[in-house]
C-alpha cells in the first residue's frame, strides 16, 4: 500500500506550477502533529481501559488475590502496549515523514503535499458527500465482480478437481488464463461490453475467478486420500462426500484463494475505473489528477488502500472463523 | 454358521511397466484365498509386507472386487461397501475438522439416527473407549493412541457386525499399543463383534487372535490357519503376564517359524523388483 502512496508523485505531470496557489494553502501544523499522534493513542488507549477492567473486577471479586491481579492486568497491558507501539511504529514515520518531507522542502509540495491538507481534503469530500458517492461505486462494482467470481469459481473448481481427467485436460489452459493480466485483456473488454458497468464489473469477475478456482481445484485435488476412503467404506454417496469431507477440508485453501481475490478486485477495478468511468475511486484519483487537485487525489488514494486494508482484514477474520481446527504451524 | 466365507477368491492387479508399455503384466496381489470365519470371532491375519493383507480388508470392505472367487457375508456375496462392516485405518482417519465427538457422530449421520440421539450415542461410545472429558478436543490436541480410540469409537458407534482393521496399532508406540490391544479385548468381549484384523506382529497376532491366519508372501495365500487358545486366559492372565507365559511363547515360536521363510523370500522379491 505504501507503494500506492508514494508513485503518483513521480507521474504527475513536471512543470505545471502555475496551479500552485489553490493546492497549497499554508496550513497550521498543529492539526498535522496531531494526527500523526492519533493512530498510537487512539489504538493504545481504548484497549488498555479494556484490559484494565476484568483485572479491576477480578481484584474486587476475590480480594486475597487482589495485588496479584491487579499486577498481572498492569503486565499485560504493558505488553499490549508495547505490541500496539510496534506495530503502528512504521505507519506512524511513514505519516511523520509524509508531513515534514514537503514541508522542508525536500520533495516539491505541489506535488507531494503534506499529509495534514491531504487529510483536510479527505474530510471535505466526506462532508460534500463526493468520497461516499465514489466510495459505493466503486464497492458495489468490487463486490459485485468478487461475489459473481466466487460463486462461479468454487462450485466449478470442486467439480474440475473432482474429475481428474478434466483438472489434466483444462489445468495448462487456465495456467494461460491466469497468467494472462486482467489489465492485458481491459481493451478486449471495451470492445465486446462497451464501457458501462458491464465491462467493468466483468474485469472484476474475470481477475477475480483465476485464484480462487485454481485453488479450489487444487483443495479438492490435495483432499486426504484416507478420508475418501473412509467414507466410501462408509457407504457415502458423491454429493454426501463433498457437503461433509471434500468442502470442509478445501475451506483452508479455498480462502487463501478467496484472499488472492479480494485483493485483485480492488486492484483490477480502480485502473478499469481509471480508463472510463464517470464515477468511483479510481476516476475520482484521475479527475483530481486532471484537475490538478493534487491533495484529492491523495485523498482518493488513501481511501482506496483503507478499503482494501479494511477487505482483507474481514476476509482474514473469516477465514479464522473457519479454520480454527488446523493444526496449528 | 459362518460370518464370513473367502471362496477361492483372486485378485490381480494391471502393472504399468515404465521400459515398454506394450508388456502388459499382471500382478497378484492374493491368489485363491479360502477363510472362513465364524460369528463373533476375533481372526488376526498375519503376513510379510506387500503379502496383499490390505487388500484381502479392501475386498472385505466392499472398495473393490476380487477378479474371480467370491466373498461370502452372511450367506452373501459382497458387492460393494456398507454399514455392517466398519473399518478402522491405520491412519486413523479422523476428520480434523470435527471434535472427537463429532467425529463419532459422523459415523451415525451415514446411518440416518435422529440428531438427538446421535450425541448420546457418541458419547456412549467415546465412553467405552475411556474417552470421557475428551469430547470436544479436535484430533490434532489428541494423542496418536487417543485419535485411534476415537476412529474405534466411530466404527462402533454405528454398530457393525464386523470390525474391519488395517493395522490400527502400527503407528502407536509400545506401551500405548498394549494399552489399546488390552481395550480391544475388552470391548470385543463385550460387543461380540466379528473382528478381522490386520498386521505383521506375531506378539500382537498371538495376543489379540482366537484364530491367526499366516500368509504367504506374494502372491498371497493362506498358509496356514493357527488356532490360539490359552489356558492361562482362562485364569485371567492379562498383559505381561500372559505374554510372558511358556504357552504365549509356543505359540509365537510356531507362527514366526511359519512366517519366517515367508518374510526373507518377501524380502529378496522385493530386492529383486528395486533392481528391476
Amino acid at each position: 500500500m505504501t507503494t500506492n502512496v508514494t508513485t503518483p508523485a513521480t507521474d504527475a505531470p513536471a512543470g505545471q506550477e502555475t496551479a500552485r496557489a489553490d493546492s497549497a494553502p499554508a496550513a497550521p501544523t498543529a492539526p498535522a502533529s496531531a494526527l500523526a499522534e492519533a493512530p498510537a493513542t487512539g489504538t493504545g488507549a481504548a484497549p488498555a481501559s479494556r484490559a484494565a477492567s476484568p483485572g479491576a473486577g477480578r481484584s474486587t471479586g476475590r480480594t486475597g488475590r487482589a495485588p496479584s491481579a491487579v499486577r498481572q492486568a498492569a503486565r499485560a497491558l504493558g505488553r499490549w502496549l508495547r505490541a500496539a507501539a510496534v506495530r503502528s511504529a512504521a505507519l506512524v514515520a511513514l505519516l511523520a515523514l509524509w508531513e515534514t518531507a514537503p514541508r522542508l522542502g525536500l520533495v516539491d509540495a505541489t506535488f507531494l503535499p503534506p499529509v495534514s491538507e491531504v487529510a483536510t481534503a479527505w474530510w471535505e469530500l466526506l462532508g460534500n458527500g463526493q468520497l461516499g458517492q465514489h466510495t459505493r461505486a466503486s464497492l458495489a462494482r468490487s463486490f459485485g465482480g468478487f461475489g459473481i467470481a466466487v460463486a462461479v469459481a468454487v462450485p466449478l473448481g470442486l467439480l474440475i478437481g473432482w474429475y481428474r481427467p478434466v483438472a489434466a485436460l483444462l489445468g495448462p489452459l487456465l495456467e494461460v488464463f491466469r497468467n494472462t493480466a486482467a489489465l492485458a485483456l481491459l481493451p478486449v473488454f471495451v470492445l465486446l461490453l462497451g464501457i458501462g458497468e458491464t465491462s467493468k464489473v466483468s474485469i472484476v469477475v474475470y481477475a477475480c475467478v483465476w485464484p480462487v478456482l485454481l485453488n479450489t481445484i487444487s483443495a479438492v485435488g490435495n483432499a486426504d486420500p484416507t478420508l475418501v476412503r473412509l467414507a466410501r467404506s462408509m457407504d457415502l454417496s458423491t454429493p454426501r462426500l463433498f457437503q461433509k469431507v471434500i468442502l470442509p477440508s478445501s475451506v483452508p485453501a479455498i480462502f487463501t484463494g478467496i484472499r488472492l481475490a479480494g485483493a485483485v478486485s480492488i486492484l483490477v477495478l480502480v485502473a478499469a475505473e481509471m480508463i472510463g468511468a464517470k464515477a468511483g475511486l479510481g476516476y475520482l484519483i484521475n479527475a483530481s489528477q486532471y484537475n490538478f487537485a493534487i491533495p484529492q487525489m491523495y485523498a482518493g488514494i488513501i481511501t482506496i488502500s483503507a478499503v482494501g486494508v479494511a477487505f482483507n482484514q474481514l476476509l482474514v477474520t473469516i477465514e479464522r472463523r473457519l479454520s480454527t481446527w488446523r493444526v496449528p504451524a | 454358521m459362518a460370518k464370513i466365507v473367502f471362496e477361492e477368491v483372486t485378485k490381480t492387479f494391471p502393472t504399468k511397466d515404465r521400459k515398454n508399455r506394450r508388456n502388459k503384466e499382471e500382478f497378484t496381489a492374493l491368489d485363491g484365498i479360502d477363510l472362513e470365519i465364524g460369528a463373533g470371532e476375533f481372526v488376526v491375519v498375519v503376513g510379510p509386507s506387500g503379502c496383499g493383507k490390505s487388500t484381502l480388508l479392501d475386498l472385505l470392505g466392499g472398495l473393490t472386487r476380487p477378479t474371480s472367487g467370491r466373498i461370502l457375508l452372511d450367506g452373501k456375496p459382497i458387492t460393494g461397501p456398507g454399514l455392517d462392516r466398519g473399518i478402522v485405518f491405520q491412519q486413523y482417519a479422523l476428520l480434523p475438522w470435527r471434535t472427537a465427538l463429532g467425529n463419532v457422530e459422523f459415523g451415525l449421520e451415514a446411518t440416518g439416527v435422529p440428531r438427538r440421539e446421535r450425541k448420546d450415542r457418541a458419547r456412549e461410545f467415546l465412553d467405552l473407549v475411556g474417552l470421557t472429558g475428551f469430547e470436544d478436543r479436535h484430533p490434532h490436541e489428541l494423542s496418536g493412541g487417543m485419535r485411534q480410540r476415537v476412529a474405534i469409537a466411530r466404527s462402533l458407534a454405528y454398530d457393525p457386525d464386523v470390525l474391519l482393521m488395517d493395522e490400527p496399532f502400527a503407528a502407536l508406540d509400545a506401551q500405548t499399543r498394549e494399552s489399546l490391544q488390552d481395550e480391544l479385548r475388552r470391548i470385543w468381549q463385550r460387543t461380540g463383534k466379528t473382528v478381522v484384523f490386520i498386521t505383521h506382529g506375531i506378539e500382537e497376532a498371538v495376543y489379540l487372535g482366537q484364530k491367526v491366519a499366516v500368509m504367504t508372501s506374494r502372491p498371497g495365500r493362506v498358509k496356514e490357519i493357527v488356532p490360539v487358545s490359552f489356558g492361562a486366559r482362562g485364569a485371567g492372565l492379562q498383559g505381561e503376564d500372559l505374554r510372558s507365559s511358556p504357552e504365549f511363547a509356543r505359540y509365537r515360536h510356531e507362527i514366526w517359524t511359519l512366517l519366517h521363510g515367508e518374510v526373507a523370500r518377501a524380502q529378496q522379491l522385493e530386492k529383486e523388483e528395486a533392481t528391476v
